[in-house]
């Protein structure tokens, strides 16, 4: 029903940094995706694809530095389209954090979510102008 | 978040890492105001699960009394329920929290519930209880003047919201869809969007505000309700064909940069927009031509703009070939997208390979050329470390597959199968084997065997479709009853040898099959019954009747690797020895004649695993026949074919390496049959009969089509570097080979085949002392045998009444002379071999040579290293009589491949009630026990051949090079029980398999006075071990040769080696001395006890 299942974005070590889930899944079901993906990500080559299958379903991932920044999506979607929507997802962090690193996302894990909700929304991509969302981001900056 | 909190954060970096070489909680204490920030940092300078763990219900705990306490402020709250999120983000259960982030959300101010409904995103599920207690402060919030809570109010719907509450807000979020704001619009139309997906009904009647929405002065507006129009055009796509031309019309102003420079990405416009476009106008424009017309332009151009060397551009790229080939097709298009396709799979970036080959999966049913331009390339990936790619080439090759690949890809995805643990992908692959096998397996036996590897891996997860078609196919069967009852034997056959392998255990679903398939095994007798009454003979078990039909085929099988002459113009003749004949004068008059002999038999040695197997010029045949189909392929292939070539041109020197050469092999046998008939194939291939056993004629008939074409093509004006150089190369060594060997060749057939005939009967080493007959009763009816009295009672002669009483059918079982190993006053045990098709049959005779009974008889094997017994059932009854003999038999399986080990076990029994005796002993086996002749015809060869991966090769020089290959294969057929499956010129093709099942393939090759062995198995192994016992059989024939030291596998066992440098040894020393070395080798190295002493010091 929906593109994207869940986006995640774990460290090296399989500590969670952000879940976002975009279909049920009850709290035990969290954790093993969680466990699964790590395990199915980390050990993959840098020469291989950015793509692998999960169950029925296949990850999008890339890896920035320690942290892997995965989206969940249907077998039969545009790999690339993902690939890239992930990498404007970055570069939008980048902005809004000024070279941001892994520990501006783990203390400001709230607001990673808000971005998120900026550009992923009922799981499509939703915004992928930058400039827009940033605006949006600094205007709810602004507030606190 | 106070600014406190946020300066405090913006610094952490530096202050985190001194804080780890630091001791912790004292810093701690000193730098952080904020309790997240601890909570977080603690968290992190923690090691262990446990540790972790500690910390946050402790962590929890505390929350709990805070959020619950009355005092506890809306502002503390917020700072409780980030933590909370925190918590619940790391897998820990923060339930308690839930009701309090919806009380945030409602009560606090715009930060506060900004925390609130984050809280309530991340906690809830759209089913949850809790949410419509959120209801009323969403209604609120979408009310309100203020923007950031419409917002927030929108973001929330559009994530979770209880689907029987969307009444309460739609008119809310309709009357949004007017808003100023572009911000607000936006998410109004997701929101409607999320209501689409979750209740469609509820939002039919303002499909009109969608398209409202659909032409929305904002791009963002627009862009959204994208999301919408994808769902509903997938659904009905009749219903908007109208809207054709709106989306054409925007992709052209996207595409032409006309877009506000915001929505571009790395300087390319808006791709993800365009991307749901070109899907869009995929699915509008399926089997639609109208349609399709009016977006020709548009994709033509999307076409030509995405250049950029950049991912998106990719990403665009394989959108929009996605949708030239969904749509109406358009050659000129379809050739463009063709080449892109190419781009992508020649590409050197992994993701790209990846999607071209994704891409070719897609286009395949409707242009299987473009596969065959990239075969090499697919047959590259078919290998890749990269199992995702591997995956993908696979489920190319499952849309390719035909009668005559069938074998080679489904070996392939059961060797992914055996690899995968992932239960999707086992359950996918067992399907699509099943499916593949039921279509296009090429015999009985393969069917039976692929549904076994079917079963024992996939039994417990497969879809229960597959074991009722299975059954369905065995109790239904086909047009010809014979064939039916050939299955139906065969399946109940191997399903006997797969159980009586112990402590392997299979998953329910095989075992429910099996034990199906015996139930029924009542059908027999009616068919036994009926054809003996016929007149037909008794019964013979199917291998025997197998081994019968390829002793009549034998005559046949003069056709080079399984292809028929009929195109040579040799058709007319009736008679092999006609043909043999008349290739032979040929050969020897003219030049030209010879040369037709010569190519003819080169194209049909090519098709299948000649060297050269390339397909060019199939393809150019290709192009000439597709000609007539709308799309142009012939420029396509042209232009694809040159790239290959420059391709070949750079990457490779003048001589192509050993490993290209096997790729191409690999690719002739996979892509066979998808040039000029792939499309009846693909036809075939669409059609729903379920069980469509092809006979091996209809492939014939195609391949000898083929190879008139193929030969055709010889001369054409093909032109790679690399391909003729070799073929070049092919030819001088066939000319060079020609002269003596046709001779030789001719010669050797009719007498080797001659004697297979006559005596199809492999021999072991013990040939001079087997009896061609076996105690039947051991075999087969597990019977005690009671003689009468004999008054000198020697086993032996006791032995020979039982073999009197011998049932005919399985006279065809070898058996090795009955051997005492160990006797005393009261019995004596002999044993013996049974060769048996599908294991070693141990049979230990115990013979009670006194006159009183013997109680509590047991006979007890001891369980060895790499070798699995099983006792056979019947000697159940402890007692034997007086002057009497019984018997215990034990299959014995070798576990993994080695020369030699022991069997030893105990035989004890009680005489009259009084002392207990025990007697020990122990018999020899060799390897050799355990090879069966492998009966498989020359393009089974083939194809096995290309699928092994272990090979070992080996040169020897002969002495005698007129008569070395003849009597060397003669010598090897006997020896080691070896089946010679054809010999075409100077090359020889032997197979055997390692019982179980473990094939072994042998391509001999006179070249001069050398012998090249070359062998290939599916077991890393076995092909040394073959090696060394087939220069064991060479040194016993001609002593003048040394025994090469066979390159050693590091998966041989050490006793293996020792035994190798023996050997070495022994033939040196016996040169010496001038006697045979065979005799001395083949004796002294069956005792172990002379390894020991030699190895150290060949060793150093």
């Amino acid at each position: 029903m929906i593109w994207i299942r869940f986006i995640l974005i774990q460290n090296r070590a399989g500590k969670t940094r952000l879940a976002k889930w975009y279909m049920q899944f009850d709290d035990d079901e969290k954790q093993k995706l969680i466990e699964e993906v790590h395990a199915v990500v980390t050990v993959r080559d840098a020469k291989h694809t950015n793509f692998v299958e999960f169950r029925n379903f296949k990850i999008i991932y890339r890896r920035y530095a320690g942290l892997y920044f995965c989206i969940c999506v249907d077998v039969n979607d545009n790999n690339l389209a993902y690939l890239e929507a992930i990498h404007n997802f970055v570069e939008v962090l980048n902005e809004y954090f000024h070279n941001v690193c892994e520990l501006d996302l783990v203390f400001n894990f709230y607001k990673v979510y808000t971005v998120v909700d900026e550009m992923f929304l009922a799981g499509e991509i939703r915004e992928t102008s930058q400039t827009k969302v940033l605006k949006q981001l600094l205007m709810l900056q602004s507030l606190e | 978040m106070s600014d406190i909190v946020e300066k405090t954060l913006t610094a952490l970096p530096g202050l985190f890492l001194q804080n780890q070489s630091a001791s912790g909680p004292a810093a701690a204490k000193a730098s952080f105001s904020s309790r997240l920030g601890g909570l977080v940092r603690g968290i992190t300078a923690l090691t262990s699960k446990h540790e972790e763990e500690k910390l946050i219900q402790q962590e929890l705990s505390n929350l709990k009394a805070t959020v619950s306490a009355p005092t506890t402020t809306l502002k503390m709250m917020k700072e409780c329920m980030v933590r909370l999120i925190y918590c619940e983000m790391l897998g820990y259960d923060a339930s308690f929290g839930y009701i309090h982030a919806i009380k945030l959300a409602q009560q606090g101010n715009l930060l506060e519930k900004r925390v609130g409904y984050l809280a309530v995103s991340l906690f809830l599920h759209e089913s949850h209880e809790l949410l419509l207690l959120l209801v009323n402060t969403v209604v609120k919030d979408l009310q309100s003047t203020n923007l950031v809570e419409v917002c927030m109010a929108l973001t929330i719907v559009s994530q979770i919201f209880p689907r029987e509450m969307i009444p309460a807000v739609l008119p809310l979020i309709e009357d949004k869809l007017q808003h100023s704001k572009e911000i607000i619009r936006r998410k109004a139309v997701l929101a409607l969007y999320k209501f689409y997906l979750i209740a469609p009904n509820q939002v039919q009647h303002i499909h009109i505000k969608f398209r409202k929405a659909l032409c929305d002065r904002d791009v963002g507006v627009m862009a959204a309700s994208l999301h919408i129009y994808l769902r509903m055009i997938k659904e009905n796509s009749s219903a908007y064909k109208d809207l054709t031309g709106s989306f054409v019309t925007i992709l052209k102003q996207v595409v032409g940069g006309k877009l506000p420079i915001d929505f571009n990405y790395h300087s390319v416009p808006a791709p993800w927009l365009q991307i749901q476009l070109l899907r869009i106008l995929g699915l509008l424009g399926k089997d639609d031509q109208r349609t399709s017309e009016l977006m020709y332009d548009v994709l033509d151009e999307s076409l030509r703009r995405a250049e950029l060397n950049h991912n998106v551009t990719y990403a665009i790229l394989f959108e929009c070939v996605h949708t030239v080939y969904s749509i109406y097709p358009k050659s000129e298009l379809l050739e463009k997208a063709a080449k892109c396709i190419g781009k992508f799979v020649l590409s050197p970036k992994i993701n790209l390979k990846y999607l071209g080959l994704k891409a070719l999966t897609y286009v395949i049913q409707q242009d299987p050329t473009l596969a065959l331009q990239h075969q090499m390339t697919i047959i590259e990936c078919l290998d890749h470390p990269d199992p995702i790619i591997k995956r993908e080439t696979l489920e190319l090759l499952y849309r390719i597959t035909n009668a005559q690949n069938i074998t080679v890809i489904v070996q392939k995805m059961l060797e992914y199968l055996h690899q995968s643990k992932e239960e999707y992908i086992i359950v996918n692959l067992v399907g699509k084997i099943a499916e593949l096998a039921e279509k296009y397996a090429p015999d009985n036996a393969w069917f039976v065997q692929t549904m076994n590897a079917v079963f024992s891996v996939g039994g417990d997860v497969m879809h229960p479709d597959i074991p009722n078609n299975f059954l369905r196919v065995l109790a239904e069967g086909f047009d010809d009853e014979t064939e039916n009852q050939q299955l139906r034997l065969y399946a109940v056959q191997s399903y006997f040898t797969l159980l009586d392998v112990e402590n392997v255990f299979y998953p329910q679903r095989f075992l429910q099959v099996m034990s199906w398939v015996d139930a029924s095994l009542s059908f027999l007798d009616g068919f036994v019954a009926e054809e003996l009454s016929q007149g037909a003979a008794p019964y013979k078990p199917h291998h025997q009747r197998q081994e019968e039909k390829l002793s009549q085929e034998k005559v046949l099988s003069f056709e080079p690797y399984g292809l028929s002459f009929s195109s040579s113009g040799f058709s007319g003749r009736q008679s092999p020895a006609g043909i043999s004949l008349g290739s032979d004068i040929s050969g020897n008059s003219t030049e030209t004649g010879l040369k037709e002999t010569n190519s003819l038999k080169l194209e049909g040695i090519k098709k299948l695993w000649g060297k050269e197997g390339y397909l060019p010029k199939k393809e150019s045949k290709t192009g000439d026949e597709t000609e007539a189909l709308p799309v142009p392929q012939e420029n396509i292939i042209m232009e694809n074919v040159d790239q290959i070539i420059t391709k070949n041109d750079q990457s490779q020197a003048l001589t192509q390496s050993k490993e290209e050469k096997e790729k191409q092999l690999l690719a002739s046998s996979l892509f066979v049959g998808l040039g000029s008939e792939s499309t009846i194939n693909l036809l075939g291939k669409a059609d729903t009969l379920s069980h469509k056993f092809r006979r091996k004629s209809k492939v014939k008939e195609t391949k000898s089509g083929q190879t008139t074409t193929a030969q055709n093509m010889t001369c054409s004006s093909f032109s790679s570097s690399s391909n003729v150089t070799y073929e070049e190369d092919y030819y001088l060594d066939h000319l060079q080979d020609r002269g003596d060997k046709e001779v030789k060749k001719f010669s050797l057939n009719s007498e080797l085949l001659d004697s297979e005939s006559l005596t199809e009967l492999p021999l072991v080493e013990k040939i001079s002392n087997c009896r061609l007959s076996t105690p039947s009763l051991f075999a087969d009816n597990n019977m005690e045998v009671f003689h009468p009295p004999q008054s000198t009672a020697a086993s032996v002669a006791n032995e020979i009444s039982l073999a009197a009483s011998l049932l005919e059918e399985t006279t065809e079982h070898m058996h090795s002379d009955l051997m005492e190993v160990c006797n005393n006053e009261t019995i004596s045990v002999s044993s013996y071999k049974i060769w048996k098709d599908e294991c070693l049959l141990m049979v230990w005779s115990v013979f009670n040579k006194s006159a009183s009974e013997l109680k509590s008889a047991n006979l007890e094997i001891a369980p060895a290293e790499n070798f699995k017994i099983t006792e056979q059932p019947g000697c159940c009854l402890p007692v034997i009589e007086a002057e009497s003999t019984k018997n215990f038999q034990y299959s014995v399986q070798m576990e993994k491949p080695f020369t030699e080990g022991n069997l030893s076990g105990f035989i004890n029994y009680q005489v009259m009630d009084t002392h207990s005796v025990q007697l020990e002993f122990s018999v020899n086996l060799s390897l050799l026990d355990f090879i069966r002749p492998l009966k498989i015809s020359t393009e089974d060869f083939g194809k096995l051949w290309l699928s092994f991966a272990n090979d070992v090769k080996q040169n020897v020089k002969m002495s005698e090079s007129q008569a070395a290959l003849p009597s060397t294969l003669k010598a090897l057929q006997q020896e080691l029980r070896l089946h010679v499956v054809d010999i075409i010129g100077n090359e020889g093709l032997l197979a055997c398999q390692l019982l179980p099942s473990i094939p072994c393939l042998l391509h001999f090759r006179v070249h001069g006075d050398m012998l090249a062995l070359w062998f290939r198995s599916s077991c890393s192994t076995l092909p040394d071990y073959l090696l060394y016992q087939c220069q064991k059989v060479r040194a016993w024939i001609d002593p003048q040769v040394p025994v090469p030291i066979p390159c050693f596998h590091p998966g041989l066992t050490r006793a293996f080696k020792a035994e190798c440098f023996v050997s070495v040894f022994l033939s040196s020393r016996c040169k010496k001395h001038g006697k045979s070395g065979g005799d001395l080798v083949s004796k002294d190295s069956e005792s172990p006890g002379h390894l020991c002493i030699v190895y150290p010091e060949t060793q150093s």
